[in-house]
């Protein structure tokens, strides 16, 4: 019998681009046409930052708007990372395609982290627009530290953003209802991170929590790279934690397939 | 020499654990395959016929990976289904019916070109694949419309041409031509006749006992999770030569009216089809035997219009198996343990 003969056995780093650039471009497409989506991706940046903007002049902190305002654009970036990692797994049910995306002979890892990604690009618009609404609502300067150094950490903490993504987003194919539990733990997480307050004014003993976050040192690499400080050390550790996160992605992608494929789970709405 | 197997499967089961409540935890367990075991030859056009919730679906999801069998062992061009999903996954296309399973609010083209980077179609080949696809399943010149815009009959065309995409060696069909219109569901069994012209080993389930009838190489009819009859079209239906069959165009049957005609003693089986206010009524009687006179008796009262004799065919077959099933299953049911 013939082989099917385009199948591409192995997954380089031709198919891998080909893969994150053609599924991003797929669900970026698919997300903006969603009314719904758009008319979100409209109000909470503004909501985000009134809620920043009253919260930080009202604790007398007036000198800190642009972190205030950083900090709520980086709730609205996680908000949609979140809401778009779970949300995503479930669509896919909705839409009967999960089985599809399973049945096709690629790792399912590289077809849920172009999902994942998306959700961080939709996510990045929602700074844009936070910082944006900022100034013309509040009147809250743009006078970044240093600007070069804070766009790099705003992409370092949109990759770190997309794995903790990434690695809900693999746990949501075995769940039933995974949009509700990503709902509940959107801010659970902002809090942890330190994303509008300080994790300085949480209890001490969440703070192990969040060393292990990378969320939080992906924060923590843009607010002072807005505001001036140490920028490296938060970076370098929001790509290590990131890479570990990819791991364990990997690994818990494995087993809930595996346990999905057993439990019939794949195609639940 | 034996011919080469594209489709094994060996004594498979799935049973479905079903919890339920939050403080009093229930436990449901339903039985979905028993021991179902058929091989499909290279191919051949091979289908799967039964009644809602006979197993189709789930034997059909055993073997395309996507649920591990309960017990027993499935090979696809002799790839474990269990030990090496991938390989399975490169060689198979698998389209179900109706009108889930596509990225409505993108266009078909969108919805092809994504697929095709999933399922590993070289980038060289993937425009004159996907254009040689549209072209088969007649949607050429509608590729740039959203698929919210199709009909189901052309969503169903685009999961066919999506699910061709990798040239699949095997391709199974799970109920393509559900709720699809006659002329689209003609275009498909052309299309599907065509495939397996070519060479592609095709599982195919369906409610409709004329699509098997007219394409199948050979049918498995399977009912409560088990494989009931086997055998080509023809052979199917010398399980009824002995009997002929008595059709009649009645007005408001009822539960007691079937019970009543069943009990006829030249009744071998009977089956209802509702045909808008009126329903059919199918009587598969001893060859020979006429029991027009006795059916109008049970049926006095009601308005009774056309009545035909005719011979009986593959459908008549697969409800004598299924019927015969069902009685199987109720006397297992009743017999003292």
């Amino acid at each position: 019998m013939s082989e099917p003969r385009p199948y591409v056995e192995r997954v380089g780093p031709y198919r891998f681009l080909r893969l994150m650039a053609i599924g991003v471009r797929t669900h970026v497409l698919y997300m903006s046409r969603s009314p719904l989506q758009l008319g979100e991706a409209v109000v909470t940046p503004v909501v985000f930052a009134t809620l920043a903007f009253y919260l930080f002049r009202a604790g007398g902190q007036g000198d800190q708007l642009l972190q205030a305002s950083v900090g709520a654009g980086l709730m609205g970036t996680w908000s949609s990372v979140l809401s778009g990692s779970g949300a995503a797994v479930q669509n896919q049910r909705w839409l009967g395609t999960m089985e599809t995306l399973v049945a096709a002979p690629t790792p399912l890892v590289l077809t849920l982290l172009p999902i994942t990604v998306s959700t961080a690009l939709v996510g990045s618009y929602s700074m844009a627009a936070t910082l944006l609404w900022g100034v013309v609502l509040f009147g809250v300067p743009l006078t970044f530290a240093d600007p070069l150094i804070f766009v790099v950490a705003l992409l370092v903490c949109l990759l770190a953003l997309g794995v903790v993504g990434l690695l809900l987003a693999s746990t949501f194919v075995f769940l039933r209802n995974a949009n509700a539990l990503a709902n509940s733990l959107t801010y659970p997480i902002a809090m942890l991170s330190g994303m509008l307050v300080p994790i300085s004014v949480l209890p001490e003993w969440t703070r192990p929590i969040s060393w292990v976050l990378p969320t939080e040192w992906g924060t923590r690499a843009v607010t002072t790279a807005a505001g001036g400080g140490e920028v490296i050390l938060p970076m370098v550790m929001a790509a290590v934690l990131g890479a570990v996160y990819v791991i364990l992605a990997l690994l818990a992608l494995a087993h809930v397939q595996d346990r999905a494929r057993r439990a019939a789970t794949l195609s639940l709405v | 020499m034996r011919p080469m197997l594209a489709i094994e499967a060996l004594d498979l089961s799935r049973v479905f654990h079903v919890r339920s409540g939050w403080l009093r935890t229930r436990r449901t367990e339903t039985i979905a395959a028993r021991g179902i075991s058929f091989e499909v030859r290279s191919g051949e056009l091979f289908g799967l016929l039964g009644p809602n919730g006979a197993g189709k679906t789930t034997t059909i999801k055993m073997l395309n990976t996507l649920l591990l069998p309960t017990s027993g062992t499935a090979r696809v061009l002799g790839h474990d289904v269990v030990r090496d999903p991938m390989a399975v996954r490169r060689r198979i296309g698998y389209v179900f019916g109706g009108d889930r399973g596509l990225y409505d609010r993108l266009t078909a083209l969108d919805n092809l070109r994504y697929f095709s980077e999933l399922y590993g179609v070289d980038p060289r080949e993937q425009r004159s694949r996907i254009a040689e696809l549209l072209e088969l399943v007649g949607l050429a010149g509608r590729e740039k419309e959203r698929v919210e815009g199709y009909s189901r009959g052309m969503r169903q065309r685009l999961h066919i041409a999506r699910g061709l995409l990798n040239r699949p060696s095997v391709l199974f069909l799970d109920e393509p031509s559900i709720g699809v219109d006659p002329v689209a569901a003609r275009d498909l069994r052309r299309t599907i006749a065509e495939l397996a012209d070519a060479g592609t080993t095709v599982l195919l389930t369906t409610h409709y006992m004329a699509e098997a009838d007219e394409l199948c190489d050979r049918i498995a009819v399977i009912a409560g999770g088990r494989i009931r009859a086997s055998g080509t079209p023809a052979e199917l239906k010398t399980r009824v030569r002995s009997r002929d069959v008595l059709e009649l165009e009645v007005y408001g049957v009822d539960d007691t009216h079937v019970t009543r005609l069943r009990d006829l003693p030249s009744v071998r089986d009977i089956a209802v089809e509702e045909r808008g206010q009126a329903q059919l009524v199918i009587l598969q009687v001893d060859q020979g035997a006429d029991p027009r006179r006795d059916a109008l008796d049970v049926l006095d009262g009601l308005r009774v219009g056309r009545i035909v004799n005719r011979e009986p065919t593959l459908e008549d077959a697969y409800v004598a198996i299924v019927e015969e099933a069902a009685r199987s299953a109720a006397g297992s049911v009743r017999a003292p343990a």
